[in-house]
C-alpha cells in the first residue's frame, strides 16, 4: 500500500501528545528529557514528510538532520545540568526544584 | 639714527622685565649685584645712546634740530589720530640726558646701598621700568602718549614708595602717594578733554592729532574760543597745572612728597627728587606755546609756585628725619622751577631742574650714605659730629648743600639768581603786583633755604659728639666705593653743572639757553618781557645776601650755640615750633576736610545700603522663598503623589501575579500547552465569526 502524508502526521501528532503527556506528568528530569526529545522527533518527522510530499526538494531533510544535532547537543548540555542539580539537592525530582518561584 | 631712539626707551624695559620675570632666579643662584648689574648696564647704555644722539644734535643746523620716530598710528578714533612717535629735541634732549644719567648714577649707587636687600631683584625691575617710563614720558611727542609715561612714574612711584610693604606705614605712604597723584592727574585728563574739545572747533573737522608741533600751530587759534567766557588756553593751562601739582609736589597736592620718603632712599633720590617729580614742570615748559597765550595761567603757576616755594622751606625748619628736611627741600625748590615756567622763564626752570637734579641726588644719595654709616638711623638728634668720620660723604653734601643755598660758584647759584631775576621782570610785562609778591617770597624762600639746609649740615656733620648708642657709634663706617664715587660724581657736577648756562650779563653767550632757544623762543616773544642788566645785577646781590645771611643764621644758632643752645630757643619759641613741626597741620586738615568728610559720606551711604538696597534685597529674597516654598508643597503632594501612585499600583500588581509564578517547570508547561489550545480555540472562533 501506498503511504499518504496523513499517516506521518498521525504519526507526528501522537509522538508529540506523548511527549507532552511525559513532560507533564513525569516527576523524573530524565523522563521530562526523554519528553522533550519525543517532541523533537515528531517535529522532524514533519519536516521529513511535508519535504517529500509537498515540496519535494532537499530542505526538509536538511532541518531534520541539523535539528538531529542540535537534540544532540541539547541532551550533553541537559545531562550536565541535571547531573549538577542531583550533586546540589542529591534528587532530580522536578517537583522540588522551585528555587525560581515567584 | 632714529632707530637708536626706541633703543633709549626700550632698554630700562628690557632690563626691567629680565629682572622681573628672571630675576628672582638670578638673584637665588648668583647674588643681587647680578640684578643690579644687569639694571644699571641697561640704563647706563640707554644714556649713551642718548648721549651719541645729543651730540648728533649738536651737529645739527639749529632749527632743525629734531629727530623723531613714528612707530605706527596708534589711536585713530572719530576725528582724533594719535601715533606712537618719540622725539629728541633739545628740550628732551636735555631731560632725557639728566634722567638716564642721573638715573645711571642712582642705579650704580643702589648696588651698594642695597646689597642686603633680600628682594633686589623686584627693587631693580621696578628701577627700571621707572626709567622707561620717565623716558616716555619725556621723549613722547603727543600729549596721550606723555600721559602714558605719566602714569606709569606714577605707578613706579607707587611701587617704590611701598617697596618694603610689610611695613604698613610705608605702605599707606604709597598709597597716599598714588591717590594724591591722581587727584592730580584727573586735572591732567580734563585738560586734555578741554584741548581736544577746543581743537575740534577750530580745525574745520580735521584730524587731531595732539603732537605737539601740531599743538603749537594750532595753539594761536585756540585764543578765540572760550567756554563759559573764559578763554580756552587759561581753562587748559589751569587744568594741566593741577596735574603738575599732583604730580610735582606742589600746593595743595604736595602732602604725598615727605610720606614718599618711606621709600629706599636712592627712590627718594631719583624719583621723589630729581626726575618724576619735576615732570610737572617739563610738562608745562613742553606746552610753553599753550601757556603763553594766557598771563592769567601763567600768573597762578608763578603764585602757586613762589608761594609753595617759601612754605615748605619754613616747614624744612623743624623736621628732625634728615631725608624729611631734603623733601620739604625739594618741594621748595619745585616751586622755585615753577615759579621760573610761570614768568615765561622756561629755559631757566628747566636749567634749574637739571642742577637741582644734580645737588638734589647728591643730598639725598649723601643722606643715605649717612643712614648706611648710622646702622639705618634717620633722626638727626641721635647725629652729630660725623665730619672726621665719613669725610667723604660730608665733603660732597657740604658742595651739594652750598649749591643748593645758592653759593656764587656753584651751580644752584646761576639757576636760582635767573629765576629770581626773571620772576621779577616778569612783573612789569603781565604779573603786576603778583610778580613783586612772588619775587619777594622767593627771595625769603632762598634765605630760608640756606638756613635749613645749613641746620642740617651743622645738626648732622658737627658738634662735640655723636648723640647715639655706643654700639652704633662703634659702627659708623664710610660707605663702600659704589655709593661715594657717585657721590663724588654728582658734587661735581653740582659745581660744573652751573658753567653751561652763565647768564649774559657775565659777557658770554648762555649755552643752555642758546640750546633751548629753538624751543622756547616763538613762545617768549609773544610776551614781551623787558631785559635790565642793572636790574639782574641788583637781584644778584639780593640773593647772595639771602643766602649769607640764612647761612649765618643757621651758623649762630646751631653751629655756635652748639645742639644745647638750639634747644633753649626751641623752648623760647615753643608754640611757633609745634605748629611748624606738625607741618602747619595741614595732613591733619586735611584728614578733615577730605578723608573723614569722605567716611561720614561713606557711612551714610552704607546706612543706605543697609536699610534701603538691603532691605529691597532681602523682600525680594523674603518672596523667593515663599514661592519656593508653593512649589515645594505642590512638589511633594502632586507629582511625588502621583509618581507614588504609579510605583504602588505596580508593586499592587506584582504582588498579585507573583503566585503564578510557582517555579515549577511542569506548571509553565500546562500554562504554555493550555494557552496554545486557547490560542488554537480562539483563531477557529475568529475565523468561524469572520467566515460568518
Amino acid at each position: 500500500m501506498q503511504l499518504t502524508a496523513q499517516e506521518f502526521l498521525i504519526l507526528a501528532a501522537f509522538l508529540f501528545s506523548t511527549g507532552i503527556y511525559i513532560i507533564l506528568t513525569r516527576q523524573n528530569a530524565i523522563a521530562i528529557l526523554m519528553g522533550v526529545e519525543l517532541i523533537l522527533n515528531s517535529v522532524n518527522i514533519n519536516f521529513v514528510t511535508f519535504d517529500r510530499f509537498v515540496l519535494g526538494k532537499i530542505d526538509g531533510n536538511v532541518a531534520a538532520i541539523i535539528n538531529i544535532m542540535l537534540a544532540a547537543s541539547e541532551v550533553a548540555v541537559v545531562l550536565a545540568i541535571v547531573i549538577g542539580i542531583f550533586r546540589k539537592t542529591k534528587s532530580v525530582e522536578a517537583d522540588r526544584l522551585d528555587t525560581l518561584k515567584g | 639714527m632714529e632707530n637708536l631712539l626706541i633703543l633709549i626707551v626700550v632698554l630700562p624695559l628690557i632690563g626691567s622685565i629680565i629682572n622681573g620675570t628672571l630675576g628672582y632666579f638670578i638673584q637665588k643662584r648668583y647674588s643681587g649685584k647680578v640684578n643690579g648689574i644687569i639694571a644699571t648696564s641697561s640704563i647706563s647704555i640707554s644714556f649713551l645712546i642718548a648721549f651719541y644722539l645729543f651730540l648728533q644734535l649738536l651737529s645739527m643746523d639749529i632749527d632743525s634740530r629734531r629727530i623723531t620716530i613714528n612707530l605706527y598710528n596708534w589711536i585713530f578714533a572719530g576725528n582724533l589720530s594719535v601715533d606712537l612717535e618719540f622725539v629728541l629735541d633739545p628740550l628732551s634732549a636735555v631731560m632725557v640726558l639728566v634722567v638716564s644719567g642721573v638715573g645711571s648714577l642712582i642705579h650704580l649707587y643702589s648696588i651698594g646701598y642695597m646689597h642686603s636687600d633680600k628682594s633686589q631683584w623686584r627693587y631693580f625691575s621696578y628701577l627700571n621700568l621707572f626709567a622707561f617710563a620717565m623716558l616716555v614720558l619725556v621723549m613722547a611727542d603727543n600729549l596721550i602718549l606723555m600721559f602714558v609715561g605719566w602714569e606709569g612714574v606714577g605707578l613706579c612711584s607707587y611701587l617704590l614708595i611701598g617697596f618694603w610693604y610689610q611695613d604698613l606705614d610705608k605702605a599707606t605712604a604709597g598709597m597716599k602717594a598714588f591717590i594724591v597723584n591722581r587727584v592730580g592727574d584727573f586735572g591732567f585728563l580734563l585738560g586734555l578733554f578741554f584741548l581736544i574739545n577746543g581743537i575740534s572747533s577750530v580745525n574745520g573737522g580735521e584730524a587731531v592729532s595732539l603732537s605737539f608741533s601740531y599743538l603749537k600751530e594750532i595753539s594761536y587759534s585756540l585764543v578765540s574760543v572760550q567756554f563759559y567766557s573764559i578763554a580756552l588756553p587759561t581753562i587748559i593751562g589751569i587744568l594741566f597745572f593741577i596735574g603738575a601739582t599732583g604730580k610735582s609736589a606742589q600746593i595743595p597736592l604736595y602732602v604725598w612728597l615727605p610720606d614718599a620718603m618711606a621709600g629706599p632712599t636712592p627712590v627718594s633720590a631719583l624719583i621723589h627728587a630729581a626726575t618724576m617729580v619735576t615732570a610737572g614742570v617739563y610738562m608745562i615748559a613742553r606746552l610753553n606755546f599753550i601757556y603763553v597765550h594766557s598771563p592769567v595761567a601763567l600768573t597762578v603757576v608763578v603764585v602757586v609756585g613762589a608761594t609753595t616755594a617759601l612754605y615748605a622751606a619754613t616747614m624744612g625748619f623743624a623736621q628732625t628725619d634728615i631725608k624729611k628736611v631734603l623733601a620739604y627741600s625739594t618741594i621748595s625748590q619745585l616751586g622755585f622751577m615753577f615759579a621760573a615756567v610761570g614768568s615765561a622763564a622756561f629755559s631757566s626752570g628747566i636749567f634749574h631742574l637739571m642742577t637741582h637734579a644734580f645737588f638734589k641726588a647728591c643730598l639725598f644719595l649723601g643722606a643715605g650714605s649717612v643712614i648706611h654709616a648710622m646702622s639705618g638711623e634717620q633722626d638727626i638728634r641721635k647725629m652729630g659730629a660725623l665730619k672726621g668720620k665719613i669725610p667723604v660723604t660730608y665733603y660732597t653734601f657740604l658742595i651739594a648743600s652750598l649749591a643748593i643755598a645758592g653759593i656764587p660758584g656753584f651751580s644752584g647759584f646761576f639757576s636760582k639768581d635767573e629765576i629770581l631775576y626773571r620772576s621779577f621782570m616778569s612783573a612789569s610785562s603781565y604779573t603786576g603786583t603778583w610778580g613783586y609778591i612772588a619775587f619777594t617770597l622767593l627771595l625769603i624762600a632762598a634765605l630760608c633755604t640756606a638756613f635749613y639746609m645749613f641746620r642740617l649740615v651743622f645738626i648732622t656733620f658737627y658738634g662735640s659728639e655723636v648723640r647715639s648708642d655706643k654700639k652704633v657709634v662703634e659702627h659708623i663706617h664710610e660707605s663702600p666705593l659704589s655709593m661715594t664715587s657717585v657721590l663724588v660724581l654728582l658734587a661735581f657736577l653740582s659745581i660744573a653743572g652751573g658753567y653751561i648756562g652763565l647768564p649774559e650779563i657775565f659777557g658770554v653767550h648762555s649755552l643752555f639757553d642758546g640750546f633751548l632757544k629753538p624751543i622756547f623762543e616763538d613762545s617768549e616773544s609773544i610776551l614781551s618781557i623787558p631785559h635790565s642788566h642793572t636790574t639782574e645785577w641788583l637781584i644778584m646781590f639780593l640773593s647772595v645776601i639771602a643766602a649769607a645771611i640764612g647761612i649765618y643764621a643757621a651758623y649762630l644758632i646751631y653751629y655756635r650755640g652748639g645742639y644745647e643752645g638750639a634747644k633753649t630757643i626751641r623752648t623760647k619759641i615753643s608754640r611757633i615750633h609745634y605748629v611748624v613741626e606738625n607741618k602747619y597741620f595741614v595732613d591733619e586738615i586735611y584728614n578733615i576736610l577730605i578723608v573723614d568728610s569722605v567716611k561720614v559720606v561713606s557711612y551714610l551711604f552704607s546706612l543706605f545700603d543697609k536699610y534701603v538696597i538691603d532691605g529691597i534685597v532681602n523682600l525680594a529674597a523674603k518672596i523667593t522663598v515663599l514661592f519656593a516654598d508653593l512649589d515645594g508643597l505642590i512638589d511633594k503632594y502632586v507629582v511625588d503623589g502621583l509618581v507614588n501612585l504609579v510605583a504602588q499600583g505596580i508593586k499592587y500588581i506584582g504582588e498579585r501575579l507573583r503566585s503564578l509564578q510557582t517555579g515549577r517547570i511542569q506548571d509553565y508547561v500546562y500554562i504554555m500547552v493550555s494557552g496554545g489550545f486557547l490560542g488554537l480555540i480562539l483563531i477557529r472562533i475568529l475565523n468561524f465569526l469572520i467566515s460568518k
